[in-house]
């Protein structure tokens, strides 16, 4: 199942607000809240590559850049 | 007092090696405690083991023990206190 | 029992001395969503839980040790060879006079480990369930962490623990599954 790993929402914005706006605002949704119960024979990485990603399966890898990088626009 | 003497590459290499391999494992093991039935998987885990033990005893014979309490060998003298611990390489 | 293995899991490396940053990073190591909390809540919880789930509390119990040598490590790497004079720039200057270099087990705020932070409910289903919710807390703190730090080096080891979580959070809820298994049914992939 293909899914976004992050999603996008916009808070209310006031007038008044002292710090520049952030809009959209982001949070980060994994692939284990998507997988379910995980079926066998997933194709995976070769151990040394596993290692580097943290996690055997690439259907369980999730990509994590410093905040910045993922998303949020400053308006 | 001498100086601890500091590693070479080939420390790291194989140390990563096995770090990849026995990665691997830990893998395979939590998902088999959820899986217990898939047969591929336990013949992975079972093939790995056999790679980890291979790697492990190359690693010790050039680099000194890996583990305490009888789980590895010991040469003359006792190597398992010598520096360097895993945080300091 | 436990052996100790004279490797850590995943190679630590760190680019500069950079004693702020262990500042942070003393959050996993002794605060509530922390390695130590983490290890030591699943590891005390498989006493009372169903047979079909304890091998998976000790597993990634035991995990959880080698993460918080990870931690260790890199704030041990960060402050080992830094002067009086950087711990009070890095805004550490109160943890040295009690401590010096050595670690201790407290959270970024400086409040000292409790077990409160480590529920044990009894109950197999609450316990699963505060189980999956540590290790998103526990991956929320990797994201700040990572957000806040510039070693590229160091990052490269959060992001392996940060990925770790992800994993155990799929396992813990696997194992919600599996506990609410109605008997004689397989679970269906």
């Amino acid at each position: 199942m293909s899914h976004t790993h992050t999603k996008y929402y916009y808070p209310y914005v006031s007038p008044f607000d002292p710090c520049k706006p952030i809009s959209p605002k982001s949070y980060v949704t994994p692939p284990q809240l998507y997988l379910g119960f995980q079926p066998p024979n997933l194709p995976q990485y070769d151990p040394k590559e596993a290692l580097f990603r943290g996690t055997l399966w690439p259907a369980l890898y999730s990509k994590y850049d410093k905040k910045g990088d993922r998303g949020d626009v400053n308006e | 007092m001498s100086k601890p003497k500091t590693m070479p590459p080939e420390y790291y290499e194989l140390l990563e090696q096995i770090q990849a391999v026995d990665f691997a494992l830990v893998e395979l093991n939590l998902y088999l405690d959820t899986h217990p039935q898939d047969y591929e998987a336990i013949q992975q885990f079972n093939t790995l083991t056999y790679e980890s033990k291979k790697l492990k005893k190359q690693f010790e014979k050039q680099f000194g023990p890996l583990m305490h309490f009888g789980r590895s060998y010991s040469n003359y003298p006792w190597q398992w206190d010598d520096q360097p611990w895993p945080w300091q390489v | 029992m436990w052996y100790y293995e004279k490797k850590l899991q995943y190679p630590v490396k760190v680019r500069e001395c950079n004693p702020r940053l262990a500042k942070y990073l003393i959050e996993q190591y002794g605060g509530a969503d922390g390695e130590l909390s983490a290890a030591l809540r699943y590891l005390n919880q498989r006493y009372t839980i169903p047979g079909k789930v304890i091998g998976l509390l000790n597993d990634i119990g035991t995990e959880e040790f080698a993460h918080l040598e990870m931690i260790a490590t890199m704030i041990y790497k960060l402050t080992k060879d830094a002067t009086p004079e950087q711990l009070k720039e890095a805004g550490i200057a109160p943890h040295y006079v009690n401590h010096d270099k050595a670690l201790f087990y407290h959270n970024a705020a400086g409040n000292p480990w409790t077990a409160e932070y480590i529920q044990a409910k009894g109950d197999p289903i609450a316990d699963i369930y505060e189980d999956i919710a540590a290790e998103e807390k526990a991956r929320a703190t990797y994201q700040w962490i990572i957000n806040v730090s510039d070693d590229p080096e160091l990052n490269d080891s959060l992001r392996f623990l940060r990925e770790r979580e992800i994993v155990h959070s799929q396992r813990f809820r696997e194992a919600a599954e599996i506990l609410k298994e109605e008997k004689d049914k397989k679970i269906i992939f």
